[in-house]
């Protein structure tokens, strides 16, 4: 765990709305993280909390109706927000880089996977020789275990397994030296088995490159796996913010407990799966006060009147809860 | 919208298969209000109400016989008088173009239902009974539809004679591949349904069944198919009467009468341009219709 | 691969095959008397004999059928019932005009019919998006011998730039190519921008675009490259289409091709002319599709190279 103290990037109060028929709404509010040098940070949620969107949002990505509508992303100093076009393009695939849920889905049919892994080479190498470029390209295959690299570069993605595809996913964002690596629930699609190899290749090349990893997953045992720190998300917002350690020592949002707690756990004897009751707001239908609290069973008044803020309520451990303020004593009862 | 699961709740009486009228009740009413609200299709729907009560009603809305020649007025541009202009025999091109609609839609609406019929019976022949009757009539669908059959019907009409009725013939009997092959498709995908399946085990006779549930679902295939293969009937009438083996003069197809026009587009443009403007109003508004329909009826049907 | 191939040839044969019965049976048997259909009625009784004689029509059915059948096989169509020419060499020559202008009218068509439908796909619901598809949507309703009359009209007569009539020049050729093709541009733009509209969804061009490749590229490389798959398929049905409406307009323009050889074989009730003109197109129309089907099999590197996990 190389995590030195240099801030690769910060995520400073961002907000993404979607403009729809309905109105505008917040798919992302008040997010504010960040990620030193070496660190792999998880983003953890349901479906539908904003936790691709985020990623989505720092690669730039967002098709309408979807807008960064206020806030910065600050990628060794410079505001990605702010960036034009083809400032942009520039970072992407070379910089920061990316993998998808879908491997299946996440190349291109038509093209063989050694043309795609040397499109993002050169595509921010102008001068590279093609014979450079795919000897890096097979270089690259054989850095993520693909068994004879030489004659694979010229197969098409339909010629390989899913797992083989989500390595050539890894190949192509890793081919530039990126120093960020965004994973959106790289594994879900993937046989368990496949899973663990992948979340362990991951991790050696990251350690290998000195990079960073945001780890996007719904699934608390890749977080245990794979993260040094972790942001828990509902409803586009983040709940609570710390050490993974911590998080699963001392959980403190209520919504952490239930995440936590719905892991079904092999060595125990369970009659039931523990389940949150309730389901997750509708965008158009956020609640006025915590967005937790319909399915809470701590709340009181204050949380259905105001929105709780992000606070430290320990030494790197934040949490938006009303129940860590000095405001929840002086409450009254539900 | 799969108008048959809205009766899948329901437990069935194997030996009376009665198909609920209120089920398929809400389903239309459904359809209805989305074609309502699609507004060019509502407009182009109106069109053609309009252009079929002229045609219908042509001898009231004509201002002169179409047949009537005054060499007096031969090939006048369009005038208070004569609002489209005349022709080179004197004679008004309005009369003309409102007696040509009759021409066009009947053509149209018969030719399709015609090969409505002939497809619709091929396509559940095929679809029902499968095995060697599906491969003979699946490779008849095949061999008209890997050309245009407007060839066929040339053929037909050297034969039979031009005319309006063997146009309805052979126009009718060449169109039936399309229809065919998705009524075939439809029966297929009925065959498989649990249900059918659960009726047939059960003594139910299978054609008797088949039909039973597959008429109400057909029915907006069916309507959509023949409202989308109006328009190409009516292009192949009027390419026909242009090569001069449709309809015969002096009756004034759209097509005869870009035909008869050619020799004339250097003094009286009018006369080329104005029949081509009606077949493209038509053939539009049967398109839209068609697309409005489809969207409102099956949507799955896009392919 | 190789199987799909064959079982394609095979099938385009017993279409043909099929397609050879039934105009046979159009032109022969429906009739009762072929005879009469080309003497017409002024024939007297002697002359229908000598004709029929000739002709072979004296002989049975299946008889006159095999006969023609093997005829066929050797390219002899016949001869020609007025110019004594063979049917095979007659229809060859006119069909060489006829082929120029339908490939001709289909390049157009496909040129503006992709760049079209891509901008369409790409600046989808701003006014350019629907003003191409409104317009497309007219261009598949009007008749393409009206197209042709009217560009005579406006370029032929009103600005006198371009010759309406024959077949020789190359500039004689862009009137009716255009005619021909106005009406595949429309329906080419709309498929091409249905496919496109689906493919920008999909997964892999987010890839791309994550990658850091230009908007330009993800469009053309990566996109359009998929979405002219199911372009394919249609220009296969599509040309046929092309051949038949050549003979619309090589009447308008006055042009020597296979469309005015049928034509004038109606009138002049040329039997074997017709016969054989029916089947050639036909067959040709047979064998484009079947061309077109292989193309896309090994264009498309999934069914190219099949399953090989």
């Amino acid at each position: 765990m190389d995590i030195n103290n240099k801030k690769l990037l910060e995520v400073k109060d961002l907000k993404v709305e979607f403009f729809t028929e309905e109105g505008k709404l917040p798919a992302i509010d008040n997010l504010s993280i960040s990620i030193n040098e070496g660190e792999t940070l998880g983003v953890v949620g349901e479906s539908g909390c904003g936790k691709s969107i985020t990623a989505l949002a720092i690669m730039r990505l967002l098709s309408s109706p979807g807008k960064i509508t206020r806030g910065e992303i600050l990628f060794k100093g410079q505001d990605l927000v702010k960036l034009r076009e083809d400032e942009i393009r520039k970072v992407r695939g070379n910089d920061i880089a990316m993998i998808f849920q879908e491997p299946m889905t996440s190349l291109n049919p038509v093209i063989t996977i050694g043309k795609q892994i040397i499109e993002v080479i050169t595509t921010h190498n102008k001068n590279i020789s093609k014979k450079e470029a795919n000897e890096k390209a097979i270089e690259m295959l054989k850095l993520v275990k693909i068994p004879m690299a030489e004659k694979r570069v010229n197969e098409y993605p339909h010629q390989l397994s899913g797992g083989m595809r989500q390595r050539v996913m890894i190949a192509i964002a890793l081919a530039c030296n990126p120093e960020l690596l965004i994973c959106d629930e790289p594994t879900t699609a993937l046989d368990v088995t496949i899973q663990s190899q992948i979340l362990k290749l991951i991790n050696t090349l990251k350690k290998k490159t000195n990079s960073s990893v945001i780890m996007i997953t719904h699934d608390m045992g890749v977080i245990s796996q794979m993260a040094d720190n972790v942001v828990v998300m509902y409803a586009g917002e983040a709940v609570e913010y710390t050490s993974v350690r911590e998080l699963f020592i001392n959980q403190l949002h209520p919504y952490t407990t239930g995440l936590i707690n719905s892991i079904p756990r092999l060595n125990e004897e369970v009659e039931e799966l523990e389940v949150i009751e309730g389901m997750v707001p509708l965008l158009s239908e956020l609640p006025k006060g915590c967005l937790f609290n319909t399915r809470c069973k701590y709340t009181k008044d204050i949380c259905r009147e105001k929105r709780p803020n992000l606070i430290e309520f320990k030494e790197n451990h934040k949490v938006r809860c009303w129940k860590y303020t000095e405001e929840w004593d002086k409450e009254g009862g539900k | 919208m799969d108008i048959l699961s809205l009766g899948k709740s329901k437990k069935y009486d194997f030996e009376n298969i009665e198909v609920k009228e209120n089920n398929y009740k809400g389903y239309y009413s459904k359809s209805f209000r989305i074609f309502r609200k699609n507004k060019e299709a509502m407009l182009c729907l109106f069109i053609i109400v309009a252009i079929s009560v002229v045609a219908i009603f042509a001898p009231f809305f004509a201002p002169y016989d179409p047949n009537a020649q005054s060499l007096a007025d031969m090939l006048q541009k369009p005038s208070a008088k004569h609002l489209f202009g005349t022709d080179e025999y004197g004679r008004d091109i309005l009369s003309r173009i409102i007696y040509g609609a009759r021409i066009s839609l009947s053509v149209g609406v018969i030719s399709q239902g015609i090969a409505s019929v002939i497809g619709f019976f091929m396509g559940v022949m095929a679809g029902y009974f499968g095995g060697w009757v599906d491969r003979i009539i699946s490779f008849l669908i095949q061999v008209f539809s890997s050309f245009p059959y407007i060839l066929f019907a040339i053929a037909l009409i050297f034969v039979l004679g031009p005319g309006i009725l063997n146009l309805f013939i052979a126009l009718g009997l060449l169109s039936w591949a399309n229809i065919a092959r998705m009524i075939r498709g439809q029966v297929m995908q009925l065959k498989k349904k649990e249900y059918i399946e659960a009726c047939i085990i059960n003594g139910g006779s299978g054609l008797r069944v088949i039909m039973k549930h597959l008429l109400p679902n057909c029915i907006s295939t069916m309507i959509v198919l023949i409202t989308l293969g109006i328009p190409s009937a009516i292009i192949n009438e009027a390419a026909l009467s242009f090569l001069g083996l449709g309809v015969q003069a002096p009756a004034s197809s759209w097509g005869s009468m870009i035909s008869l026009s050619q020799p004339y587009i250097r003094s009286n443009p009018s006369y080329s341009i104005i029949p081509g403007i009606a077949i493209i109003i038509v053939v539009l508004s049967f398109n839209i219709v068609g697309d409005g329909l489809r969207d409102a009826l099956d949507p799955k049907m896009k392919s | 691969m190789r199987k799909y191939i064959i079982k394609r040839v095979v099938e385009a044969i017993l279409v043909v095959f099929a397609i050879t019965v039934i105009t046979f049976i159009i032109l022969n048997v429906i009739p009762g008397d072929p005879v009469l259909l080309i003497l017409g009625d002024r024939a007297d009784a002697n002359t229908i004999e000598m004709v029929r004689h000739q002709m072979g029509f004296d002989k049975p059915l299946h008889i006159q059928f095999f006969n023609y059948l093997g005829k066929l096989l050797h390219l002899d169509l016949g001869v020609s019932y007025f110019t004594r020419e063979a049917v095979f060499q007659s229809l060859s020559r006119a069909f060489t005009l006829t082929i120029k202008l339908a490939l001709s009218a289909y390049a157009f068509a496909l040129v503006f019919g992709i760049t079209f439908g891509v901008i369409a796909s790409v600046k989808r619901g701003k006014f350019i998006d629907k003003f191409l598809m409104s317009t497309s949507i007219i261009g598949i309703s009007a008749p393409s011998f009206w197209v042709a009359i009217i560009l005579q009209i406006i370029f032929g007569l009103k600005l006198n730039l371009l010759p309406i009539s024959g077949g020789e020049s190359v500039s004689a050729f862009i009137l009716p190519a255009f005619a021909l093709g106005t009406r595949y541009i429309a329906s080419i733009a709309r498929i091409t921008r249905t496919s496109m509209l689906e493919i920008i969804g999909q997964d892999y061009v987010r890839t791309a675009e994550a990658k850091g490749v230009s908007k330009w590229r993800v469009t053309i490389g990566h996109a359009l490259r998929n979405a002219l798959l199911p372009i394919i398929t249609l220009i296969g049905a599509e040309l046929g289409g092309v051949l038949t409406g050549s003979m619309l307009i090589e009447k308008v323009f006055s042009i020597s091709g296979i469309g005015k050889l049928t034509v004038d074989s109606i009138l002049s009730r040329d039997m074997p002319v017709l016969q054989g003109a029916i089947i050639y197109i036909a067959t040709i129309c047979v064998i484009i599709y079947l061309l077109v089907d292989i193309s896309y099999a090994y264009i498309d590197p999934r069914i190219r190279l099949g399953d090989e996990q």
